[in-house]
């Protein structure tokens, strides 16, 4: 498919998931009294708390989230020439996990325990930067990612030890569902919380996107085409921290989309990243409302959408293996 | 000569020994809920509960044989319980989802009988056995179902060597149930309200009908909302929540039942604009679940008091003073039992 064609078709298809998102659920409500409740006549004052209230908080939440992984996700393996980079490669998932559960076990408001989330998730990276500086300076960036991969798994023992702390009738299901990720509790507040982070975040990986594409090239290489790389590399991992820790935060631990839609992105653009990174927002945002739509109506209870982007991305992830790693070009 | 009463002291201090090394010798041959042959001793004096729900049968049928507590009661559980077992060890637990003691603390503890208090399944025999096998103490597996509780003292008292004392628990709670039935003969089955059990700080955690954690809803009648799940807790969205509408909202969570009727996403559900969200007491033991367990009768006659006000007794208070009396051994006062209670009644 030429990108050409591509852009109208992906506008479509993002414009089609938030309105089939904003049109599925549980609770009955028939497209034109959506239709009706949107344009400010709701057939009945439920129907506007339930679609104001719950369902598009969770449509906007998810397509935020969506597209604030799918970004990460793009940067990163732009950035450390390495297709097999999530967003949570620096241990970022890890570390908001351990904060949020630590507020779970400590019986915290909901607000609190994302603030927590989110403010681990930062520390972690600041330890995992410091530590890299300290070792050898951010140029070499496998330093930087095996720091991340053990300061990662020192988080995740410390989930481990909360779990085990837990009161495993009550506590317990909490923590592990959250450790699955789900966008079942959100609500207006928690999105209005996580934008101006996931914003923050995402407009320097916008606005610097062709420089970030020269990273791929090597330092060396961007260096003569007056890029300074060290400096470029440490921006692109606050920026993407930053989304990933404000998605996790709200949202829990959402595995995949992060490597998975950078990839799909792939097939349509090649690899430059400042033709990857709005077609990966754009897919990043609809697959994840719709993902976030079928775990509210699968069955009565909510799906985790980690087991749910789990089961999506794995086989996706085999067949783009299958086509013989032709979308990932040096 | 002195030696006489000295003499006749120690003659009395040997036959008291004796006594005492006899009656832990003294073992009988019982059969618990699995089927299993034990030998266990005639008079129990320590014994080991091997998770909350069978800790706090222990503790009402004989807390001066209660070696710790699975998990250390909190502050606010402490005036209502009996001094000596405030400050007993917390010593883990044998079953449920994790299990956290250690054979060697367990046997630290240097219990007579453990006793397990919950569902009886393959899984649970077999670590009965090899717990058993491995401590060399012997291993009670009791059936934890509700209907079955009346049964259960009895035979629980029994092996405790507290007949009497199994006998009058029995007694009350053969008379709760039979209060129930007495309600809900006179309240046909579409006049009984819709339930909604919240969990969590979000309250939406819940429990499904059948589920252990929501059994005493569907004993007093209550039309639980969530019909079908796996047996334990789920989490569902809000709108689920907004489209079974449910009458009436039972929660554990305080956090939950001081929001709820500020959280946007719960408004226009029919329990939250009647006013009917109850949050239930959970000192020292909860009134739902946490644990299944005996504590469940007083929230029976709690919850039938809420579903159905004008059918059931109405003074809800005296009923709780006179279960945590005889069950608990602690009578809470007048400012106790509205601290336990008035936290009970969220916007009213």
């Amino acid at each position: 498919m030429s990108e050409r064609a591509a852009a109208p078709l992906l506008a479509l298809g993002l414009a089609g998931a938030l309105a089939a998102g904003a049109m599925l659920g549980p609770y009955p409500l028939s497209p034109v009294d959506v239709a009706e409740t949107l344009i400010g006549r709701p057939p009945d004052p439920q129907a506007a708390i339930v679609l104001w209230n719950i369902r598009l908080p969770r449509v906007v939440a998810a397509a935020l989230i969506g597209a604030a992984l799918a970004a990460a996700g793009a940067a990163y393996q732009t950035v450390f020439r390495n297709p097999l980079v999530a967003p949570d490669i620096l241990g970022v998932s890890q570390g908001a996990g351990l904060g949020a559960v630590l507020g779970i076990l400590l019986g915290l408001p909901v607000l609190a325990i994302q603030l927590m989330g989110f403010a681990f998730g930062i520390g972690t990276i600041a330890l995992v930067m410091a530590i890299a500086l300290a070792l050898r300076g951010m140029g070499q960036v496998l330093v930087v990612v095996l720091c991340g991969m053990a300061v990662a798994a020192i988080a995740g023992a410390g989930i481990s030890l909360v779990k085990l702390m837990a009161d495993p009738d009550d506590q317990l299901p909490a923590i592990t569902f959250w450790l699955m990720g789900s966008l079942a509790g959100i609500k207006q507040a928690d999105v209005a919380a996580a934008l101006p982070a996931i914003v923050a975040g995402l407009l320097p990986l916008i606005a610097l996107r062709w420089r970030i594409g020269l990273l791929a090239l090597g330092d060396d290489e961007a260096r003569t085409l007056g890029v300074e790389a060290g400096r470029l590399r440490l921006l692109v991992i606050l920026s993407a921290t930053l989304v990933t820790a404000a998605a996790v935060s709200v949202a829990g631990v959402i595995g995949w989309v992060g490597l998975m839609v950078p990839h799909m992105a792939r097939l349509i653009t090649g690899p430059r990243f400042d033709r990857l990174l709005p077609v990966a927002l754009a897919m990043g945002a609809a697959l994840m409302v719709l993902v976030d739509a079928a775990a509210r109506c699968i069955a009565q209870q909510e799906v985790p959408l980690g087991i749910l982007t789990a089961v999506l991305g794995g086989p996706v992830f085999l067949w783009l293996l299958a086509r013989g790693g032709r979308t990932w070009a040096e | 000569m002195m030696p006489l009463r000295l003499t006749a002291l120690m003659a009395g201090a040997l036959a008291m020994g004796l006594a005492a090394l006899t009656a832990a010798a003294e073992t009988r041959t019982i059969t618990d809920a699995t089927g299993r042959q034990i030998e266990v001793p005639a008079d129990p004096r320590r014994v080991f509960a091997a998770g909350p729900p069978a800790a706090t049968l222990l503790y009402t049928l004989k807390p001066d044989a209660m070696v710790g507590w699975p998990r250390a009661p909190g502050a606010e559980d402490m005036p209502f319980l009996r001094p000596g077992t405030r400050d007993l060890p917390a010593l883990g637990r044998l079953t449920g989802k994790g299990d956290t003691v250690n054979l060697e603390v367990l046997l630290t503890a240097r219990p007579d009988l453990i006793v397990d208090y919950g569902t009886v399944n393959a899984t649970y025999r077999d670590l009965a056995r090899r717990v058993q096998a491995q401590t060399g103490t012997p291993y009670a597996l009791i059936d934890g179902s509700l209907p079955t509780i009346p049964a259960t003292l009895r035979t629980l008292g029994e092996l405790l060597a507290e007949t009497q004392r199994g006998e009058t628990l029995a007694a009350y709670a053969e008379a709760t149930f039979a209060g129930i039935d007495a309600i809900l003969a006179a309240i046909p089955e579409d006049r009984r309200p819709t339930v909604y059990l919240a969990r969590g700080p979000e309250g939406i955690e819940t429990a499904a009908r059948g589920s252990i954690n929501a059994e005493i809803i569907d004993r007093v009648g209550g039309r639980n909302v969530v019909a079908a799940g796996p047996d334990g807790l789920a989490t569902v969205s809000p709108e689920q929540v907004q489209a079974w509408a449910p009458e009436v909202i039972v929660t554990i969570d305080a956090d939950f039942a001081a929001h709820v009727g500020t959280m946007p996403e719960w408004q226009g559900i029919p329990a939250v604009r009647d006013g009917r969200v109850y949050l239930a007491p959970a000192a020292p033991f909860g009134f739902i679940d946490s644990p299944p367990s005996v504590n469940r009768l007083i929230g029976l006659k709690w919850l039938a008091q809420k579903l159905y006000p004008e059918a059931a007794a109405p003074d809800i208070e005296a009923e709780v003073a006179r279960f945590y009396t005889l069950f608990y051994g602690v009578t809470p006062d007048r400012a106790a039992l509205a601290g336990l209670l008035g936290s009970g009644h969220p916007g009213e």
